[in-house]
């Protein structure tokens, strides 16, 4: 029988969620490094058991964790030639320098972006705020940071080199942070080109790269941000979380500060689908495993309030692909509910029916078995929740 | 011999379990104590201090016998308590929030 693999960042330690393929019963595994913040853990396609993790601290930095066995044990790769591990038996590995490209003419910083103050201000290195292991290689995988960049590994996370193609294409000098900070936090690879690479980053927008990562373009029109100057700007927009059924790589689904939006052709341009939503700000979206026009969201007040309307934690899908929305309460508060769902903190599953989980900033990671008639917690009392994934296996 | 107390997020990522017994060739200096720890455990390389700058972290502090030399030099010499293990260099995380 199919096995499920749900892996959760918070805010202080990962957990490893373990389930087989009827999704009642779970074992729950961690904290794995305990009192660090756990942005996002996601596993290689081509090797499930390969996991990486984004571990990060205010006050050590940013640290790249990996496991080859399912998450039961975790090393920092990268471990030297010679001495293979410490006097106390831990692999020497060190994998957290990320190091932004230069120009190569004049050897200062690439560019420049907007800063809070209007000014322009270099780019700092904050943290990785995502994990995407390449499709087909467990040792590629591609990390998206703030202050905003994307950098890739060839070598299993030991070493990382930045795709400053995407920084250095023009527009940089228009990229400023949003309420969470500059950062890149979506990537998404696609199946059927392996050119093609999508971002997001906030508050700049979506961008595409059809040759690897070499060059880039903004893919914003359509989108309108009425709190920039230029609502209709190419760059400028406050995108919370892009979603993508891969059997359909050219049909995106977005959501937006405020506005959820699709893409039927590869992001060139974009049309509102927020339909009925009682409200259309929120984090995060997704697309059914099996079914390419049902879509999730979980809508949240507004920017100032981080929670959902009327206390009633309700996640909303649609069939036909947006404009159409149903809520979906069974098995979620509905009353004196006040937590986010953030923008990496929702997966699918692909078994059949097709599972859908969400976790939240009040530690809870709900699980929905059947497409999201019916919901249910794993646990309840996690901290709060930065990032779910799924995995399935077989 | 030095010692030197992490603070415990490091002696996690470290797989230490108390303080660290370090031999240090020359004069024992922030900068030598911290190459000499690097070495040992590279996991903390960038964790205390920078990569690139090499500079203390803002949130790290340095004490020694009661003393902050968080602002001191990295190769001014340490005191001798603690070039001669008397007593211990502690890393330390700044505390904030309530």
């Amino acid at each position: 029988m199919s096995k499920v693999r749900v892996l959760v960042g918070t805010r202080k330690g990962a957990f490893v969620l373990t389930s087989d393929g009827k999704r009642e019963k779970w074992d729950v595994s961690g904290p794995h490094f305990a009192g660090w913040e756990l942005y996002h853990l996601k596993g290689s396609p081509a090797d499930p058991n390969r996991l990486y993790a984004s571990q990060c601290s205010g006050w050590f930095g940013q640290i790249i964790q990996r496991s080859d066995d399912g998450g039961k044990t975790w090393t920092q790769p990268g471990t030297p030639p010679g001495e293979r591990t410490t006097p106390e038996g831990a692999p020497k590995g060190e994998s957290n320098k990320f190091v932004y490209d230069t120009s190569a003419e004049t050897g200062k910083p690439l560019t420049t972006h907007q800063f809070y103050d209007g000014k322009q201000h270099p780019w700092e290195f904050k943290r990785v705020w995502h994990l995407e292991p390449s499709l087909s290689d467990p040792d590629t995988v591609y990390a998206g940071v703030e202050d905003a960049a994307l950098f890739r590994s060839k070598d299993g996370g030991k070493s990382w080199q930045e795709l400053s193609g995407l920084r250095g294409h023009g527009t940089g000098p228009k990229w400023q942070p949003g309420a969470g900070g500059m950062c890149l936090h979506t990537i998404i690879l696609d199946p059927k080109n392996p050119g093609r690479i999508y971002i997001a980053i906030s508050a700049a927008g979506a961008f595409r790269t059809d040759d690897g990562g070499k060059t880039w373009r903004p893919i914003n029109k359509g989108l309108h941000s009425q709190y920039i100057p230029d609502p209709t700007a190419e760059i400028g927009h406050c995108v919370h979380h892009v979603a993508m059924n891969p059997s359909r790589p050219g049909v995106l689904f977005m959501q937006k500060h405020w506005d959820v939006m699709r893409s039927d052709n590869a992001g060139d341009s974009w049309q509102e689908v927020s339909g009925n939503l009682p409200t259309d700000f929120g984090f995060a979206i997704d697309v059914h495993a099996h079914e390419p026009e049902t879509i999730y969201v979980v809508p949240i007040k507004s920017d100032g309030e981080h929670f959902p309307p009327d206390g009633k934690l309700r996640v909303y899908r649609s069939r036909a692909g947006g404009n159409e929305w149903e809520a979906l309460t069974k098995g979620l508060p509905q009353r004196d509910c006040y937590v986010n769902v953030l923008r990496d903190a929702m997966a699918v599953d692909s078994l059949d029916k097709c599972g859908v989980y969400f976790g939240t900033t009040g530690g809870q990671v709900y699980a929905s078995a059947d497409a999201g008639d019916n919901w249910t917690p794993i646990v309840r009392d996690l901290p709060a929740v930065l990032s779910v994934e799924v995995q399935t296996l077989p | 011999m030095i010692r030197v107390i992490l603070p415990p997020h490091l002696r996690g990522l470290a797989h230490v379990a108390g303080e660290v017994e370090l031999d240090i060739k020359g004069p024992a200096t922030q900068r030598s104590v911290l190459d000499a720890l690097e070495a040992r455990y590279p996991m903390l390389r960038g964790t205390i201090r920078d990569h690139i700058t090499q500079q203390r972290r803002p949130f790290l502090r340095f004490f020694a016998c009661g003393e902050d030399l968080s602002h001191e030099q990295p190769d001014t010499p340490l005191p001798d308590a603690i070039a001669s293990g008397a007593e211990p260099l502690l890393i330390l995380g700044a505390i904030a929030g309530g």
